[in-house]
């Protein structure tokens, strides 16, 4: 099997909306492989396909080499699914869900208890707690450890940590780490760019299309020009005069500072004085590396 | 098998934990049966008498005045002849209409019989009942009158005529309903519900792509509201048998094959609705307007069938409550053999084939 995942050509449309357009991508076998865009990007719809859920219009895509048309019952078998929305029984006990799962799929919490036992170890104290009243973060790792009873070859996760506070949200990436060193291929999707640099290739989507596809160090290696932090003493007003200035390329508000783009002619002495004119004072240009999600902002503004 | 199990016990544990809903599934055949067995108006006050009274002497008018004066009777209106009588049932807003006889005070005072006639609307059977019941005792009274006034025992006979619903089917109608509406609500709206539930939350998506089999989850999600149906339909025969003193003339094992047709009918359109539908209320709207109001409406619950119009009589075929709350009658209170009801049961069970085959068909094993 060369591949996990592969998919050629694959169109959906919700009514007038292309929810997918022409998508192709393969994963590989073993790999932790990110689906990053915003909301409405069509993550959840592309899940779908690939879980055998949803038919898409035009296209094929293969899942451990079964067709996710004609073979959905053997792929069903084989894969582990954790949907956006908290999919668990919220009048069902911690302890009840997992034990309902591990049946569905004709398998035991002590067969497999070995791939959950890190997970489910954190989640034993409130084994008797009905899930609906777990904290979010508890809430997905519960689903992780249900999607995981039965040992599945491929892991689908869509949007693990939407909602989640950013501790859990790092432990959640640490077991997704564990998990990929037992050899589960897993697909997953996020709208936080910084997880993206946790992913062994990424692909940066937007509008049902992929804009990029590579390892997160070359996405942000190929950023093509030199990316400026910004700040001053007066952040509120800062954007405005960025923007309206000629020389400035983009801009956009990352955490405490402006990444800034400039034009060839402009250099960033230029845009110092240029800013100390207009009345700001502790004025900072310093070149930075980017992120991926300056990667993500300049392609989609080129889309 | 083992998946089945772990199914049904989950749904068990559902069920047992939505304390609203296990309080609709076993309170509810208790409080419906109670409520049509004893808060049915069993008083009488002030009801519109008219009267066609040809003869027009002075003893018709004493036992006019005398209806008149009981506070259960008010005199609604005089009829001028017999063919009016309908009419006014029809459009009189008239409960009961008496009639007396041509030459009254004669045949009475020299013939020493008199009869009078009682012409009640049987469509409420139980209020009809009352009403003549009532009436009777009133002329009763007029009889010990005139024996006191003259000495000689005259007969006042009352004929009691029941119009609409000839047979005055007992008060025990209200069982066989009872079970059919219960048995619709349990099946089909709990079962629509609890399968879209699993859509809305998200879980069927889980369920979907996991190697359950569909049928498995269709199976799962009936076997204890089927389980429940039976024990409703244990618990209404039980209290109407024990407290209401309703008889079950017939055999025991049509009643439960009859039961358990319909229960199958009543899954069927639980299935169906679910399948239609994706959110919890639409579910719930559509097996309360579309299944309840019809099963209430047509069974013949409230509203005779025979009294009705001929196109709502051809839509009550339609509803399977109907049926079934026919059959049962015959079972349970008619007590005839199983010749009688053969054709009711017969069209149950194509019902739940037929239900179940579109339920089925229309099942989808993916989510859009």
């Amino acid at each position: 099997m060369k591949s996990v995942v592969s998919v050629q050509g694959i169109c959906k449309s919700y009514g007038k909306v292309q929810a997918l357009k022409e998508l192709g991508f393969s994963v590989a076998p073993g790999e932790l492989y990110g689906i990053i865009g915003p909301d409405g990007a069509g993550k959840t719809t592309l899940f779908r396909i690939l879980t055998t859920l949803l038919l898409a219009d035009a296209g094929r895509a293969e899942v451990l080499g079964l067709d996710v048309v004609k073979d959905y019952r053997a792929i069903r078998n084989r894969i582990g699914y954790m949907p956006g929305k908290f999919s668990l029984y919220q009048d069902l006990t911690v302890e009840e869900n997992l034990h309902f799962f591990a049946t569905v799929f004709n398998t035991t919490i002590e067969a497999n208890y070995y791939l959950v036992e890190d997970i489910y170890k954190q989640l034993e104290p409130f084994k008797k707690r009905r899930a609906g009243k777990l904290s979010g973060g508890m809430k997905q790792k519960l689903a992780l450890s249900c999607a995981l009873i039965h040992k599945p070859e491929v892991l689908f996760l869509d949007e693990p940590t939407t909602g989640v506070d950013p501790v859990s949200r790092k432990e959640f990436w640490g077991m997704l780490l564990k998990l990929k060193q037992q050899g589960i291929s897993i697909i997953v999707s996020t709208p936080y760019m910084d997880e993206a640099t946790l992913c062994d290739r990424i692909a940066l989507m937007q509008g049902g299309a992929f804009l990029q596809v590579d390892t997160p160090q070359a996405i942000v290696d190929r950023y093509p020009c030199t990316l400026w932090s910004v700040r001053s003493g007066q952040m509120h007003r800062l954007l405005g005069d960025l923007k309206a200035c000629v020389g400035v390329e983009s801009s956009f508000s990352f955490g405490t500072a402006f990444h800034v783009t400039l034009g060839n002619q402009t250099s960033p002495d230029e845009l110092r004085a240029h800013l100390v004119a207009l009345g700001h004072n502790a004025v900072e240009v310093e070149p930075i590396q980017p992120t991926v999600e300056d990667c993500f902002m300049l392609l989609s503004k080129n889309h | 098998m083992k998946q089945f199990k772990s199914f049904v016990i989950k749904e068990f544990c559902q069920i047992f934990r939505d304390k609203r809903t296990l309080l609709i599934l076993l309170a509810m055949p208790l409080i419906l049966v109670f409520l049509l067995g004893y808060a049915i108006k069993t008083e009488i006050n002030d009801a519109r008498i008219a009267v066609f009274d040809p003869s027009k002497d002075v003893e018709t008018q004493r036992i006019k005045e005398r209806f008149q004066a009981s506070e259960y009777f008010t005199l609604a209106g005089e009829l001028v002849e017999a063919g009016q009588i309908n009419d006014v049932f029809k459009y009189g807003d008239i409960d009961m209409v008496l009639v007396f006889s041509g030459n009254f005070a004669e045949e009475l005072l020299h013939g020493g019989e008199a009869a009078v006639q009682l012409i009640a609307d049987a469509t409420d059977p139980n209020q009809a009942a009352m009403l003549t019941g009532y009436a009777s005792g009133v002329l009763a009274d007029c009889q010990a009158e005139l024996l006191e006034q003259y000495g000689v025992p005259f007969q006042i006979g009352t004929e009691i005529r029941m119009l609409y619903n000839p047979q005055s089917e007992s008060a025990y109608n209200f069982v066989p309903g009872v079970m059919g509406l219960v048995l619709m609500l349990i099946c089909a709206m709990m079962t629509s519900v609890a399968i879209v539930r699993e859509k809305e939350t998200g879980t069927m998506e889980v369920l979907l792509a996991s190697p359950m089999k569909p049928v498995h989850i269709i199976l799962s999600k009936m076997a204890p509201y089927f389980t429940l149906s039976v024990a409703n339909i244990v618990t209404i025969l039980l209290l109407a048998v024990f407290v209401m003193g309703v008889p079950v003339r017939g055999s025991l094992f049509w009643l439960a094959v009859a039961s358990v047709l319909f229960i199958f009918v009543a899954l069927a359109l639980g299935l169906l609705i679910s399948t239609l539908v994706s959110k919890q209320m639409a579910a719930l709207l559509i097996s309360g307007i579309g299944l309840m109001m019809p099963t209430l409406v047509f069974s013949g619950l409230i509203f005779p069938i025979e009294s009705m119009p001929d196109a709502l009589r051809w839509i009550s075929n339609l509803i399977p409550a109907r049926w079934y709350i026919s059959a049962v009658r015959k079972i349970m209170i008619e007590g005839v053999g199983v010749q009688c009801y053969l054709e009711e049961l017969g069209i149950i069970a194509l019902m739940a084939l037929v239900l179940m085959a579109a339920a089925w068909k229309n099942f989808k094993v993916r989510l859009a």
